[in-house]
């Protein structure tokens, strides 16, 4: 049963449609379980640190198409770190073969407190115009803000007015930081409205061979992703086949005919989980069944899955076969060479249960991990798509798993404890409390980076490197400042999640 | 200003962005009560900002819809209340988001409940929708001294160390080289023969600094309109004077011209209240650093005349009111580098803009600098998209003027937020040694241009 309903302009939030919780601690396996019997409730803490932002999430999912600019709409703050986003599409803009990357323009209605009293439906109106005149985009986005969000301006209804008078879409995404715990949320909001307003409807024509009507297609698959190094399309040309990269250096264009696509996979599933779900439900574009390919059973169930989907079996058995003899002998000396080592992770969902599968893939003990959220449920109702499952399946059991939206409390608290080897990391800042305490620490930003046979390997070889070259950390360790009381490092690690 | 009043690619962050101030304070603790993302969003603005409790560090209420709809004080006095059981801290700033103000939380009594107890908890209403960090930073200081340093005016009674002086210049963070200039201008001061409480900082000695803030003789603001309600406080409530330069001093000529009015008002000052600096060994102290100065420029002096492969001969600045005079009299008059059009993107209030212009205008008898007070830097880059001087351009600015820079083939210096193309620890672009750094930055970028 799908939850996704393009009829309202805001999407609903995670805790609300997938049973998203953000406070948990036990192991993977009783995760898994209570995710599939329904019993996972979510805990409170009863004292937290700041989290991410739904309208940054947001930010990033639109400021990197190509031919489109952002309205921040609320006070100047609530856009204040999008010129990171700004920095990335420059940087990494190679990666996707873009000759010309061009400025990025992002803009802030800059509410005041007059707005706060009397709305700001008016300069919302009056600021699409003028962004209209002075970049000419393509498509403009609005997102929205806890300011615009509690004064209740009419984001839609003016969003909806502004495109008929100037000619080009303009959509409204509704990514309130206050609606959520959960600021993945904001990706959905994104994609949500991205689906209802751009996405083009499924084209069909009949089909002289079997006499029905078919969906028209290209020989395309969507790839739901960040900004990451292209591995896509070295598999797909041997399908016959070319990924189209959404939405990040997306454009107009290539957003819409995402409809036409034979099929969608996602490089997380966290990211990707409602964008696939609404091209599958509402655009009849088939998502595919199988966790990303990360670690090699999941790699090869993965290239099995695609093959079936885009019917050339024979394909993936190929590359599987390939890959195999490139990678495995490698990957075992990675293993003996890396054997008794343990580690610790932290990242969101999707990625933290990818980076514990390739832990099990090298033989490296997984002491725990503190994942940003759970989502009990997918979008598009596959539960063979869950990681964290097929990562128990695969390798075994994780102990000391917590569900902790970035409380670097308890995660200093749980690293000075378990005292890994070795912190495996996906979001910012979270590193720093490694090093502190004399850790080894990687983080590797490209989620499409560890993918694959050879993804193993890199993993397997940049492990190695950073356990060998832990100077910096051992000096740092003695010299750290360290904010925490002696009494919370004393503690039990999850004092404050509050049992309900 | 555009119609809308839309501002593209800011320059500043809103009131909460003055979370950063507390962040300075040795051992200090912000502790937000605001929607999720506000100190994420803050973090994301300056980059490398954690400093001792900032960043994910930072205690918050994290407003959901039960907060929005109820109220958050329950959840408020759980947060303060946990936050000195977890983090170790000499002073708790509480600083309220959008949704507590708009929600009409009654932080105050919350907060009135700890500092009953003895606790060194302040709060400070920063709604973004109110102001920007400019402002804010203001509102901020001026809540640690009503709430907390007036409490220990007992033990440092007003003006009475004679020597003292309270120093307010760059806001912290927002200025990317505030921990180098503070210490410069600690420097310089001490060079005097006064003492300086710096009060953000490593070059600070925290709270017990901040307590002795009464007993200061006077206060020094450099800036041309920030920090203006600080020494306004000061003055009312400790009779404290205030002497203002109104820009940034990077080099010689402005240091001294900074240094001798620092003199001047202290010798200005008599009776009770005379600070008694040795004015001769003062003199000397500015005649040996200039001497160093120039120095430098004598050696570099060849180099700017006759390198013959192409050096930059004009400039246009986006930055705030302080570093767009600043710059444009130090490169005109010691480096030799013309200022063009400028731009001052702090959104500095009305009040403020004709001394700004004045002092613009006085930096050359015999040209017109043109100037534009906008926060709308994407306006002030289609401006500068279509000026054509002629020679080789400058651009100093934010990392977003890297680009315009590179289309229009013009040198470019990062120096003002948000910065993400460099690195600023603890670089001072402040005083004669801060004037050879902007000199050896903007040569660097130059030279690397070559081969």
């Amino acid at each position: 049963m799908s939850n996704i309903n393009l009829s309202v302009p805001a999407v609903a939030v995670r805790e609300i449609r997938l049973n998203t919780i953000t406070g948990f601690a036990g192991n993977a396996s009783e995760l898994v379980q209570q995710s599939c019997s329904g019993g996972l409730g979510e805990r409170r803490r009863s004292f937290t640190q700041c989290l991410g932002c739904s309208t940054s999430n947001a930010a990033c999912k639109v400021v990197l198409v190509q031919d489109g600019v952002v309205i921040s709409h609320g006070p100047v703050g609530c856009s204040a770190c999008l010129h990171e986003f700004a920095f990335t599409y420059r940087v990494n803009a190679p990666l996707r073969g873009i000759e010309k990357p061009t400025p990025r323009h992002v803009y802030s209605t800059n509410l005041t407190e007059d707005e706060t009293v009397f709305g700001g439906n008016e300069k919302l109106a009056a600021t699409i115009r003028e962004v209209f005149e002075r970049d000419h985009p393509a498509v403009i986005f609005i997102i929205t803000t806890c300011a615009s969000g509690i004064i209740g301006d009419d984001v839609e209804g003016i969003a909806d007015e502004a495109a008929e008078e100037l000619g080009v879409p303009v959509v409204a995404i509704f990514c309130e930081g206050f609606r959520s715990k959960v600021w993945t949320s904001g990706f959905d909001a994104s994609y949500h409205a991205i689906a209802r307003k751009l996405i083009n409807p499924s084209r069909f024509e009949h089909d002289p061979a079997t006499g029905t009507s078919k969906r028209v297609t290209r020989p395309l698959v969507n790839v739901v992703n960040f900004w990451g190094s292209d591995i896509f399309n070295p598999w797909f040309e041997r399908f016959g086949v070319r990924a189209n990269y959404l939405t990040p250096y997306a454009t107009l264009e290539s957003l819409r005919y995402s409809s036409e696509a034979l099929a969608s996979v996602q490089v997380c599933l966290t990211l990707g989980s409602y964008l696939g779900g609404a091209l599958e439900s509402e655009f009849g574009v088939p998502t595919l069944r199988a966790a990303p390919p990360y670690g090699v059973p999941a790699t090869e169930r993965w290239l099995r899955a695609l093959g079936a989907l885009l019917e050339k079996p024979e394909v993936a058995e190929q590359i599987i076969e390939e890959e195999r003899a490139a990678s495995l002998p490698r990957i075992a000396e990675l293993r003996s060479q890396l054997q008794g080592t343990t580690a610790y992770v932290t990242a969101g969902a999707g990625h933290g249960h990818a980076l514990l599968a390739l832990l099990g893939e090298l033989g490296i003990q997984a002491v725990g991990a503190a994942l940003f959220h759970h989502d009990p449920l997918n979008d598009f109702d596959a539960p063979e798509a869950d990681q964290l499952a097929a990562r128990v399946g695969d390798y075994g059991d994780v102990p000391n798993i917590s569900i902790c939206n970035k409380q670097e409390f308890e995660l200093v608290n749980v690293l000075n404890r378990v005292s890994p080897d070795l912190l495996l990391a996906r979001h910012g800042g979270m590193t720093l409390w490694g090093a502190k305490l004399g850790i080894p620490s990687l983080l590797i930003g490209d989620e499409q980076w560890g993918m694959g046979f050879e993804g193993v390997v890199k993993y397997g070889e940049s492990i190695l490197e950073v356990l060998e070259n832990d100077e910096f950390v051992t000096n740092l360790a003695k010299h750290a400042i360290n904010p925490y009381t002696q009494w919370w490092l004393s503690q039990e690690p999850y004092r404050f999640l509050e049992v309900e | 200003m555009s119609e809308s009043g839309l501002i593209e690619q800011e320059r500043y962050t809103c009131a909460i962005g003055a979370l950063q101030s507390v962040v300075a304070i040795p051992r200090a603790l912000p502790i937000l009560h605001s929607g999720p993302g506000c100190g994420s969003m803050v973090l994301g603005f300056y980059e490398r900002a954690t400093g001792y409790a900032g960043g994910y560090t930072t205690p918050c209420t994290n407003f959901s819809e039960a907060e929005v709809v109820f109220g958050g004080v329950e959840r408020l006095h759980s947060i303060i209340d946990n936050s000195y059981k977890v983090i170790k801290s000499d002073l708790q700033v509480v600083l309220t988001g959008c949704t507590a103000d708009i929600v009409g939380d009654d932080v105050a009594s919350v907060v009135g409940e700890f500092t009953e107890r003895g606790r060194p908890l302040v709060h400070v209403e920063t709604a973004g929708f109110k102001h920007n960090n400019y402002v804010a930073h203001s509102n901020v200081v001026n809540a640690i001294i009503d709430q907390y340093v007036d409490g220990f005016v007992l033990d440092y009674l007003p003006r009475s160390d004679r020597k003292l002086v309270n120093v307010f210049a760059s806001l912290p963070y927002q200025d990317p080289f505030w921990k180098g200039n503070l210490r410069e201008y600690k420097r310089l001061l001490e060079a005097l023969g006064l003492e300086v409480n710096i009060l953000f900082g490593p070059q600070s000695d925290g709270v017990t600094e901040w307590q002795s803030i009464p007993a200061a003789n006077f206060n020094i603001l450099i800036s041309p309109w920030y920090g203006l309600p600080v020494v306004e406080r000061l003055e009312e409530k400790y009779g404290q004077p205030w002497y203002q330069f109104p820009y940034l001093p990077i080099g010689a000529n402005e240091t001294r011209r900074f240094l001798e009015g620092v003199l001047a008002f202290a010798d200005s000052l008599d009776g009770e209240q005379a600070v008694g600096l040795d004015a001769v060994r003062a003199k000397a102290f500015i005649e040996r650093e200039e001497h160093a100065f120039y120095e430098e420029i004598d050696n570099l002096a060849t180099f700017l005349l006759e390198f013959r492969y192409g050096l930059p001969n004009h400039v246009h600045v986006l930055h705030d009111a302080g570093y767009v005079l600043g710059l444009a009299r130090f490169l005109l008059h010691e480096v030799g580098i013309v200022p063009k059009e400028q731009f001052i993107v702090d959104n500095t209030p009305e009040q403020h803009q004709e001394h700004v212009r004045s002092l613009l205008a006085a930096t050359s008898e015999k040209r017109e600098i043109p100037v534009r007070f906008d926060p709308d830097a994407g306006a002030a880059q289609d401006v500068l998209r279509n000026v054509k001087h002629r020679g080789r351009g400058l651009i100093v600015g934010s990392g977003w003027d890297k680009e315009l820079a590179r289309e229009k083939g013009c040198d470019f210096l990062l120096a003002a937020a948000p910065c993400p193309y460099r690195l600023v620890m603890t670089t001072n672009y402040v005083g004669l040694s801060g004037g050879l750094r902007v000199i050896e930055d903007i040569y660097a970028t130059v030279l690397a241009s070559y081969a």
